[in-house]
């Protein structure tokens, strides 16, 4: 066969293993799906809502209780001030601080872990201990050591929410596939460089993974932490709650816990973006969705 | 003189008396009626590009221990193609890992006389976060070469494999006969003068497999490259090899060598293709009903 033909074959069987270029897309398309995503969750705060309505409309604790309406009403006002925004920035401002700390020190951990085997037999099973222990019982603790500061909450969040990151890393460590390993070290990757081309970008799924438990985990240490350490001239989110329990203030309560459900949800839609663009990137998702 | 003679010393292949190369002459020799002293003296007049001597395996310890390779003595010359074919259990991969120097022999030397050696797989084994591309740079960049240079460089070698437009492209995104050429292009990146491969097309599809032994063939031919190249595909061994070796199982030995002249482009279909294919068979055949109990 001569040299020409080769190439013509081997590239035109290329482009029919390939298949035809994707249609272009259609006007209206990413409208679509947009509200295919949309939906469902509207679909689930109508419902929420209903049985919110009804449950009041019971008369049920009508003393404390109130229905939607006047909730967001309360929330609505509380936008118009500016204490709202306050604590919302006093408390985001310990989350990052606090998050930020737990992923240098969970990664740190979570490197020599993977890397030195007597260090992983011995702290590996303390890092799964640590992550199942409940958040708001070392809150005694961090105040013993810290008093009511700031340290105490963010001692807090670290130890929520660093176990987890250490734990993605150590896995996606361990699930570098072996054949990869190989052509790696064929390739000449070794020492500090096989780590860097290859193990780590090989841990990257699990260690996202790992990043987006451990953003849960510090939330809710968080909140754990600041409903009960009280810090003079620093109100947050948390205190701002403790203070509605004691006024026995329903609105104002449900209102803070809606602000913490929203910040919550919206910085998980941004670990599952980034988890979503990973997989996609390495073909780990079926491109349909 | 047999052709195993003549072709560890330089001389012209030797045609049977039907104009074809006599292949039946070889095959009624085997390597074992050849004395190892004879063996050794042979190669050690000879430059090789990979040389094993009485090269032996042993997996595990004590009475679970595993022989996997038996004094396996084979030599590659430079710029030689040598298929190793056997059945299941025959230590072909075991072998190839030794050579690429990914494990340790138990005993016996292996001698690549300095020469830099690189292994491909079945599996393309590409890296799936980095672009066709870069999965070549990053073998470039494992041998210190610039930025700059690397660049143009893995874009000659996606060229020489034709997918020239593919660099930006990910693993996921190409074919499977597209992925182990990705995988070529970075083994020849890594300017080894020595290539080992463990079943390279063994999951392609035969269209593509054809294809892909033609491109072997050229660049390897453009390159002088020394191939040992593992497979179980009796006709791709007696397709692409200038030698093929045959291997006994459990435990792996050298047991038969067969000579392949190459007078002409030799094709999947070719006659003398075919008749080696269905020589060896039979010999891999008889090996194999050797462990009937």
């Amino acid at each position: 066969m001569s040299t020409d033909l080769q190439s013509a074959a081997i590239t035109g069987l290329d482009n029919l293993e390939l298949g035809p270029p994707p249609p272009a897309a259609e006007p209206g398309r990413i409208a679509r799906t947009a509200w295919a995503a949309l939906w469902p969750k509207l679909l689930a705060i109508a419902l929420v809502l209903v049985i919110w309505q009804l449950v009041t409309l019971t008369g049920w604790k009508h003393y404390v209780l109130k229905g939607p309406r006047t909730v967001f009403a309360d929330l609505w006002g509380q936008m118009q001030h500016l204490q709202l925004w306050q604590i919302i920035e006093v408390t985001l401002r310990t989350a990052a601080l606090g998050y930020v700390l737990a992923l240098v020190i969970g990664s740190v951990v979570g490197v020599l872990v993977a890397r030195i085997p007597p260090l992983r037999a011995a702290v590996g099973s303390i890092i799964t201990g640590l992550q199942t222990m409940p958040s708001i019982a070392w809150v005694p603790f961090a105040i013993i050591i810290f008093g009511e500061t700031e340290s105490a909450i963010l001692f807090v969040v670290i130890l929520g929410a660093a176990p987890s990151i250490a734990n993605g890393l150590i896995t996606g460590v361990d699930y570098t596939p072996p054949l990869l390993l190989r052509a790696g070290k064929t390739m000449g990757l070794r020492g500090f460089a096989l780590y860097r081309y290859l193990i780590l970008p090989a841990s990257l799924p699990a260690y996202v993974a790992g990043m987006k438990q451990g953003w849960a985990f510090a939330w809710r240490s968080l909140m754990a932490g600041e409903l009960v350490v009280q810090i003079i001239g620093q109100f947050s989110i948390g205190q701002q709650l403790a203070v509605d329990q004691q006024n026995l203030d329903f609105a104002g309560a449900s209102s803070v816990i809606i602000v913490i459900l929203v910040i919550g949800i919206v910085v998980d839609t941004l670990f599952t973006k980034a988890d979503l663009t990973i997989r996609r990137r390495r073909g780990l998702l079926d491109n349909a969705l | 003189m047999s052709i195993l003679n003549g072709r560890m010393s330089p001389g012209e292949p030797v045609p049977g008396p039907s104009g074809y190369p006599d292949l039946t002459a070889v095959a009624d020799r085997t390597a074992q009626q050849e004395s190892t002293a004879q063996l050794e003296s042979t190669w050690q007049q000879e430059s090789a590009a990979v040389r094993l001597t009485e090269v032996s395996k042993v997996y595990g310890q004590g009475r679970g221990a595993l022989l996997a390779l038996d004094k396996v003595s084979l030599s590659v010359a430079p710029g030689e193609f040598v298929c190793l074919i056997g059945a299941s259990g025959c230590g072909k991969s075991t072998l190839l890992s030794l050579v690429a120097g990914l494990d340790q022999p138990t005993s016996g030397q292996i001698d690549t006389s300095g020469l830099k050696v690189t292994l491909m797989f079945q599996e393309p084994a590409l890296f799936p976060w980095l672009t066709a591309a870069r999965n070549v740079e990053l073998a470039l960049q494992a041998r210190g070469i610039s930025k700059a240079e690397r660049r143009a460089r893995a874009l000659d070698l996606l060229e020489a494999v034709h997918l020239g437009g593919f660099g930006t492209k990910r693993p996921h995104e190409l074919s499977g006969g597209m992925r182990q050429r990705v995988a070529m292009a970075r083994s020849l990146a890594q300017d080894a003068d020595v290539l080992l491969m463990d079943e390279p097309f063994g999951a392609l599809d035969a269209m593509t497999r054809d294809l892909l032994h033609d491109e072997l063939e050229r660049i390897c031919a453009e390159r002088t490259l020394s191939v040992l190249f593992v497979t179980h595909n009796v006709r791709e061994a007696a397709r692409l090899g200038d030698r093929v070796i045959v291997l006994s199982s459990r435990p792996g030995r050298v047991i038969e060598e067969y000579d392949v002249p190459r007078n002409e482009p030799r094709r999947i279909d070719s006659f003398d293709v075919a008749e080696l294919a269905s020589t060896i068979t039979d010999r891999l055949r008889q090996e194999m009903s050797r462990h009937v109990n």
